[in-house]
């Protein structure tokens, strides 16, 4: 076997273009040596063995559309019927069925602003003005009891929306907690750091399932009678408070990257500490990190499914919920593929975005 | 007016008082003392040149004056204004002294433009369009104008030094200091940075420099100050320094850094 050369053509009828490139590529790539050879016939071998009967259940042998429950009985593949009956459980909990449009139309928004938010070109002042009006339309939306719309209470929300709102909500308000941790570890005031390293450690040494616990069950308690507070906002700011710790340790590492000199330079110039660390140190401190958030941040996503333990019916607890039934309880894969690749698309979305940012700002 | 008795303000008739006044300033970072007694007055419009033995204490010495350091004993005054625990005082001093480093500490992720119009625009308040067209005018005065919308990392250190002389000069200070600034440069790159630091000397600029350049504290010193071991050991105009240095310190520093 030797790679062919352009030259081969002089003792041989002469090939395509695109065959002789393919036939490089193919050498260069999968069968050049003894070991590459061993190891492209083995990755054949293994995709042989799983692509097909992944094919089979997912498709030729899958129920599709409005059956009942008896149709998928004894076959040999995905019941999706399941998900034709239960989609509006998994995506939306127990908020009333007629009224689902309304947590749709919230998701709609909120996942529009996480996109337009995405695009440098489009940050603008106008930017933060169409995030609050959106959050306001989202929560009028989900709420209900103005116009016209009937109110809906937070212990009815549930599936997508609720996933979604808790860990956007949580992150945003854990951000600029954590900005303030991170510079309180670092400062030179020995109360302000004593302060942040006490709630950082102490945070971080707890589980989030018990922070949560503890925001359920025990915050009562301390409470004067009569005084409750909404349990879904007690889950939401355990998981603010929790992720801000988290995020402080990783912005803490960014501000040890940036060099002492910037920070005297700027103080040089007169900017005072607020402003040295708001235009020079900060932006770089967070360009430096951005890997490390967005690691934070895909962890708080997947951690919101955590709030069933307080009863909460997030995405995760929904399904759980319409595996419940029994006429459907064999078909629970099917169920939870689904919201894996749910859960995969947005975390994977995160992922590739944050490569997308890191080149985007990487000074020259 | 309370808040502006609360800040000293330089007032403009006492142009006879130095612009500089140290006087028996100490400094120790834990156990070392790195100053020991440092009196130096420097007055409106001179230029000094620091020099001495690497571990001597200048590069400390001027950056007590716009307190980076702190020293914990004796009374520095800049313009009129004591540098002490107060912070409206350092900030009061910092807006009036600018600073070159050895290191440039350009902000790297803005562009040239930008690191030039910051302090202003933040500090001074000034229109955005004011300060953009005096940063453009203090880049043709160090002849880098058409690298405005570059970045740091883009130009020679030559350059991002001259850039960096430009964003001090942006904020117009009284007081210049230079804490080896063109240690950090290749050898070809030196004369620019110097040409600019001269061209200032000559307008009348008021700078403290710490520098091995002894060609140009030459041209430009009104006085050199030698320091060696935390104290300064020599004074003198720079004709009779290099001339008939008197310390034998001096003259052992001298003939080490004179002879190649």
């Amino acid at each position: 076997m030797r790679p062919l050369a352009a030259e081969s053509g002089t003792h041989r009828p002469a090939l395509p273009r695109v065959l002789v490139q393919a036939r490089l590529w193919l050498w260069s790539n999968l069968f050049g040596s003894v070991g590459n050879t061993v190891l492209t016939l083995a990755a054949v071998a293994a995709l042989a063995a799983i692509v097909p009967p992944v094919f089979t259940w997912t498709l030729s042998n899958a129920v599709w559309g409005a059956q009942p429950a008896a149709a998928c009985a004894g076959i040999d593949g995905a019941c999706w019927a399941f998900l034709h009956e239960k989609h509006r459980l998994i995506l939306f909990g127990r908020y009333p069925f007629d009224e689902q449009w309304r947590p749709l139309a919230a998701t709609a928004l909120l996942i529009a602003l996480l996109a337009a938010s995405a695009i440098p070109q489009l940050w603008r002042r106008w930017l933060s003005a169409a995030w609050i009006s959106g959050l306001l339309a989202g929560g009028a939306l989900m709420w209900g009891g103005v116009f016209g719309l009937a109110a809906v209470p937070t212990k009815l929300w549930g599936g997508l929306p609720l996933t979604l709102m808790l860990s956007v909500v949580g992150i945003a308000l854990a951000f600029p907690f954590a900005l303030v941790l991170a510079l309180g570890r670092r400062s030179t005031l020995p109360m302000f750091r004593a302060a942040a390293v006490a709630y950082i450690e102490l945070i971080r040494g707890v589980p989030l399932i018990s922070l949560l616990f503890m925001a359920s069950f025990m915050l009562p308690l301390f409470l004067p009678g009569g005084v409750t507070v909404n349990e879904l906002l007690r889950a939401q700011v355990a998981i603010a408070l929790f992720t801000a710790a988290y995020l402080a340790e990783v912005i803490r590492g960014g501000l040890q990257g940036v060099p002492r000199g910037q920070y005297e330079a700027a103080q040089a110039l007169g900017l005072g500490y607020w402003r040295a660390m708001a235009f020079v140190v900060l932006p770089q401190a967070l360009r430096l990190v951005i890997p490390a958030m967005v690691n934070t941040f895909i962890g708080t996503f997947k951690d919101t499914s955590l709030v069933a333990i307080v009863s909460l019916t997030d995405l995760l607890l929904a399904t759980r919920q319409a595996i419940a039934d029994p006429l459907w309880r064999p078909y629970f894969l099917e169920g939870y593929v689904v919201i894996a690749l749910i859960y995969f698309g947005f975390c994977f979305s995160m992922s590739r975005y944050s490569v997308f940012l890191e080149r985007k700002l990487r000074t020259r | 007016m309370a808040r502006r008795d609360a800040m000293p303000r330089p007032d403009a008739e006492a142009t006879d008082r130095p612009m500089i006044e140290m006087i028996d300033v100490h400094k120790w970072f834990g156990e070392f003392h790195v100053l020991r007694g440092i009196s130096l007055s420097v007055g409106r419009g001179e230029r000094i040149v620091v020099c001495g033995p690497s571990g001597s204490g200048k590069s400390t010495l001027i950056r007590c004056i716009n307190r980076l350091e702190e020293h914990q004993r004796g009374r520095i005054v800049v313009d009129g204004i004591e540098l002490s625990d107060d912070l409206k005082h350092v900030e009061a001093v910092r807006r009036e002294v600018g600073m070159v480093f050895q290191q440039f500490n350009l902000f790297p992720h803005l562009t040239v433009l930008q690191n030039l119009t910051l302090a202003p625009i933040w500090v001074r308040r000034m229109p955005r369009a004011e300060a953009e067209a005096a940063a453009m005018t203090y880049l043709e005065r160090v002849r880098i104008p058409e690298q405005a919308h570059k970045y740091p990392g883009q130009l020679s250190g030559g350059q991002q030094q001259r850039v960096a002389i430009a964003r001090s000069l942006c904020m117009s200070p009284k007081v210049m200091l230079f804490d080896e600034p063109t240690s950090a440069l290749d050898p070809e790159m030196i004369k620019e940075v110097l040409d600019v630091m001269v061209s200032l000397a000559v307008e009348g600029m008021t700078m403290v420099c710490v520098t091995h350049e002894m060609g140009f504290a030459r041209t430009v010193a009104d006085r050199m100050v030698f320091m060696d071991m935390g104290e300064i050991v020599e004074e003198a105009p720079p004709v009779e320094f290099f001339a008939r240095p008197r310390s034998e310190r001096a003259q052992l520093f001298l003939s080490q850094i004179l002879e190649h």
